[in-house]
């Protein structure tokens, strides 16, 4: 589907009879398609694109372009879109840099944006906009999860680690929101290091009884290997980034028993996430990642709202979009005031099943979560 | 010669008319890559006085480029939050205008290569190439790990700054700006090479032993024209900023110190227009290529091979004949 | 902070610094004797990563997957110096630079185009795997200590083929002079392709050898790339010596500053501050080192300049 112009026109022979609502929605997906992170950026796509398959809404138009990662190409593309062609709606990026880069202006320009993935604290506190929706996350939300739960797996003297960079710095912060253990080293590692020798010497010294890492994409599969081949032996718990379906593959056996905090997993047990995971793995021949779901579960949102009301008129949209009626693959969603979700946080275990390692909840960690930043929205 | 100059006018003229059939044609987002090339000449003509007037081949250019935008986030950012910029040792506001940030990022770019190039030039040769990219690298990691400006998640600004006399936020006008910015900024770069400081750089590019012997200091020529080349890549930085409102550390990358010298190597070194062809040549090649293939940059890489074993002198060399205009 | 913490993180700063140098060595071994500047050097460690990543998915044996990194950078650096390399000995810097700058976009996104996006799996040898105790009571990753071994055993070698070999006689004297040694009857375009090929194959042996321990994917040349310029710089350009020493020191360097770095702010800020500033000062630190070697030396520790 990527080799000739990545314009996709959601064209279905079986197109729904009797829909109330024919305005067509034009949707400008940006996503990283190139590059080293382009794996998120590709489940992304085919999440989003598996929902409008099956949906087949002959009005309904997707355009898909690779914004490489980078910040200035992403907003050189959400202008694009929108100037040239007058997309009604931008979702698909997948990093909070780029989002940060992109949203208030695509906003401003009275667009509406769904978050299949980055929803920085920025996005969702003071700079909360009725035009701007995440259907993933907060960017804490994850790591709150594993925060909550790591006492109850034992971890009271916690050693935690990310990047120095903004998204690690609110990882840790969000970590130790609701960890109830002590925190015995915290130490900032530099983005995109591949050699973890030095910290794990300090984890071995530490005294702790469980370490929590935020260290995503490459990062985490060098730390982990490293980590396993060390011998140190400690409880491994993080976000779900860290360890998701798309990069635990690359990991191997060194991540089985790695706890990590998630809102989404493919054991979850309901059936419209029984039909997402099966039709994803029979579609794509891969089980599906996170960002699979939420890209599912943002086309699945925005194909209820369509039902509802024309994206012509903005507010009667925003109303059909904050009702969330559609079947979510997590099960009970809702939004809360901010237009983030209010959902259930879990936390999940790496296991081998048969020839691949995939995730399986162990329980959960905070029900009906929000966000931190609710009361700084003034919406 | 003579071809060259005619070839100028006509690139010069190409940029200023491509925008305008946009916009008669209703296609705003063709005026913003036009924007887009103005701006990344700029960072070239910048870079063209290192690299080809004063023979530097700096690997480190996006430090300047960053610098500059990170000047203008710097300023603009106090006044979108109604703070002041700083309150000791006196209260100073940030400003949203244009002709002080320009100013502010000039200096900043500057003052970067003053620092830079001090250590820098104590090397010469392959030397400098690693060196230059090494001190790129520095800053990159500085501006991702330092959380006052946004760290790697960048620092966005809602409105486009203002220049007196001009909606900035019209892509037409904001276009124009940064096309005068250009031309003058080619203007003095032409004067520059013929001014008796430009004999004095190509001496010290030539023959360092005997510019010296002529009682030049290679090294002090050699300083001055990385600062100016500096302070205009920095200039283009704040540009390049305003375009996208918004700065991040990807702008102080080492790929984009690599793509402002494609630009000035696409179009030709050395050559007064060579930059902005170069800059033009590779967002159109980023444009078509991207529009038909995941794998884009797999050709791109290709066609830059292409060029650079089998068309030297770049675009315009190919175009206008192998000798430097001179005249 | 213990004598034992730190005694295990100058062995960890020593381990990567002789994986750097397997990088270093190559660059500099190249720029010496064809004067050429490679910024594709970072692709050929991605090619022996994946090289050996894929072969030892298929056969089960990371030895044989070595084997493989080896081969596979070896002619992936023998067919670029043959097609595109060979034509660039003549030309300025410049053109290297952006030639070099090419092969990686063609590099990278080939690889991808073979591979895919999603990162790839190589793990330590089983015979290797898990930690052992040093005297002393250091418990150790084994794989760790042998990659010391391999990497001082190769720096030995080097050495022994530059002084002791025909071929090293060969290589020095093209550095020091080409066209002489071209008029006395070597076959000079042969001994490119040999050297290059052989700078290639140590930074592909570097990109397996380091594969095992992290991550294998598209992209994962480049920051050692880096890295390896820094180490030429501080060593001296075209000095297999000092690519050694510089590489050491980059190592040793970069792994104690963020180690130490945070300590020596938390006596000061409170802790969570001084673990921010402190690793953004550590990650500044080996540039510090090269502006500070600069200034005293510029043509680096070793360099001839």
């Amino acid at each position: 589907m990527n080799a000739s112009k990545s314009l996709l026109v959601a064209a279905a022979a079986l197109a729904m009879a009797g829909m109330a609502q024919a305005e067509p929605v034009k949707v400008g997906m940006i996503t990283t398609l190139s590059g080293g992170g382009a794996s998120l950026g590709i489940d992304t796509r085919d999440g989003f694109m598996l929902a409008v398959k099956r949906a087949g809404n002959p009005d309904l138009e997707v355009v898909i372009e690779d914004d490489q990662q980078k910040p200035d190409i992403a907003v050189q593309i959400a202008d694009k879109m929108i100037q040239s062609e007058k997309v009604d709606l931008l979702t698909g990026i997948v990093w909070s840099n780029l989002a940060m880069a992109v949203v208030p202006a695509a906003t401003a320009q009275g667009k509406f944006y769904l978050s299949t993935n980055a929803a920085p604290s920025a996005l969702a506190g003071k700079g909360c906009n009725p035009n701007y929706f995440s259907v993933s996350y907060q960017n804490d939300n994850l790591h709150e999860a594993a925060g909550a739960y790591a006492a109850k797996a034992g971890i009271t003297k916690a050693f935690i680690m990310a990047p120095n960079y903004p998204a690690g710095q609110d990882s840790l912060a969000g970590f130790k929101r609701f960890y109830e253990g002590e925190v015995v080293g915290e130490v900032y590692t530099q983005l995109g290091q591949t050699d973890y020798a030095g910290e794990i010497a300090q984890i071995r010294a530490s005294g702790a009884d469980g370490v929590f890492i935020f260290l995503p994409g490459g990062m985490g599969i060098s730390f982990v290997k490293q980590y396993a081949d060390s011998g140190v032996g400690l409880q491994l718990i993080g976000p779900a980034f860290s360890f998701d379906q798309s990069i635990i593959q690359a990991m191997g056996d060194a991540a089985v028993g790695v706890l990590n905090g998630a809102n989404w997993s493919p054991d979850l047990d309901n059936a419209a996430n029984a039909a997402f995971v099966a039709g994803f793995a029979e579609e794509y021949g891969r089980l599906p990642s996170v960002y699979a779901a939420y890209g599912y579960d943002t086309a699945n949102l925005l194909l209820s709202a369509m039902g509802k009301a024309s994206v012509t008129d903005a507010d009667a949209f925003r109303a059909a979009l904050r009702e969330a009626d559609f079947d979510s693959v997590r099960g009970e969603f809702a939004f809360n005031a901010s237009q983030h979700p209010i959902q259930d946080l879990y936390v999940r275990e790496v296991v081998r099943d048969g020839d691949i390692l995939t995730n399986r909840i162990v329980g959960v960690a905070i029900e009906d979560r929000g966000h931190a930043y609710e009361d700084e929205c003034k919406m | 010669m003579r071809r060259e100059a005619i070839l100028n006018a006509a690139i010069a003229i190409a940029l200023l008319a491509v925008p305008l059939a946009a916009q008669a044609m209703g296609e705003p987002f063709v005026i913003t890559l036009a924007t887009k090339v103005a701006i990344l000449a700029l960072a070239g003509v910048g870079l063209n006085i290192a690299l080809g007037l004063g023979g530097m081949v700096s690997l480190g250019h996006a430090a300047f480029f960053g610098i500059g935008g990170y000047a203008m986030a710097v300023l603009a950012a106090p006044v979108q939050a109604y703070e002041p910029l700083m309150t000791w040792p006196v209260e100073v506001a940030g400003t949203k205008s244009m002709p002080i940030i320009w100013l502010a990022a000039t200096l900043a770019g500057g003052l970067a290569a003053l620092a830079i190039g001090a250590l820098s030039l104590r090397t010469s040769g392959v030397y400098f190439i690693m060196i230059t990219l090494a001190f790129g690298q520095m800053l990159y990691y500085f501006a991702i790990s330092w959380p006052a400006y946004g760290g790697e998640d960048g620092l966005s600004i809602y409105v486009r700054n203002g220049f007196p006399g001009l909606n900035t936020l019209e892509p037409l006008q904001f276009f124009a700006l940064c096309y005068g910015v250009l031309m003058v900024a080619l203007l003095f770069s032409r004067v520059l090479a013929r001014s008796r400081f430009g004999l004095a750089l190509a001496g010290a590019r030539q023959n360092p032993l005997r510019s010296a012997a002529l009682g030049i200091r290679p090294y002090s020529v050699k300083l001055t024209a990385f600062v100016i080349s500096g302070a205009i890549t920095g200039l283009a930085g704040a540009l390049f900023a305003d375009l996208n409102r918004f700065v991040s550390p990807a702008m102080l990358s080492w790929q984009t110190s690599g793509e402002i010298m494609v630009f000035v190597i696409l179009g030709g070194v050395a050559r007064l227009f060579g930059p902005v062809a170069g800059a033009a040549l590779f967002i159109l090649l980023e444009h078509w290529l991207g529009g038909f293939s995941e794998y884009w940059k797999l050709f791109l890489g290709l066609a830059l091979l292409g060029i650079v074993l089998f068309a030297r002198g770049g675009l315009i060399g190919t175009i206008a004949g192998r000798e430097v205009a001179h005249d | 902070m213990s004598a034992m913490l730190l005694i295990e993180q100058v062995l960890n700063g020593l381990q990567y610094g002789v994986m750097l140098f397997l990088m270093a060595a190559g660059l500099t071994l190249v720029f010496g004797v064809m004067g050429l500047i490679n910024l594709a050097h970072g692709a050929l460690f991605m090619v022996g990563a994946f090289a050996c990543a894929s072969v030892a998915a298929a056969t089960g044996s990371f030895w044989l997957g070595l084997a493989a990194s080896l081969a596979a950078a070896a002619a992936a650096g023998a067919i670029v110096e043959l097609t595109v390399i060979r034509r660039l000995y003549a030309r300025d810097h410049l053109d290297q630079v952006l030639a070099t700058f090419a092969l990686i976009l063609v590099f990278s996104e080939g690889t991808r185009w073979l591979f895919g996006s999603f990162p790839l799996y190589l793990d330590i040898p089983p015979a290797l795997a898990g930690p052992v105790t040093l005297p002393g009571g250091i418990d150790y990753p084994l794989y760790r200590l042998v990659l010391i071994g391999i990497g001082l055993a190769i720096a030995g070698g080097l050495f022994w083929l530059i002084g002791r070999t025909r071929l090293g006689i060969r290589i020095r004297a093209g550095e020091a002079d080409r066209e002489m040694i071209a008029a006395l009857g070597v076959d000079i375009s042969r001994l490119y392709t040999i050297v290059f090929a052989l700078g290639a194959a140590l930074a592909g042996l570097a990109g397996a050898l380091v594969g095992a321990l992290q991550s294998v994917q598209v992209g994962m040349g480049e920051p050692v790339l880096i890295l390896a310029f820094v180490v030429i710089v501080i060593g001296g350009i075209g000095s297999i010596k000092g690519a050694l020493v510089g590489a050491i020191l980059v190592g040793l360097t970069d792994t104690l500053g963020r180690f130490l770095l945070p300590v020596l702010f938390g006596a000061f800020m409170p802790p969570s501050q001084a673990t921010t500033v402190g690793a953004a000062l550590a990650s500044m630190l080996i540039y510090i080192l090269m502006a500070g070697v600069l200034v005293v030396r510029p043509g680096g520790l070793f360099g001839r300049a």
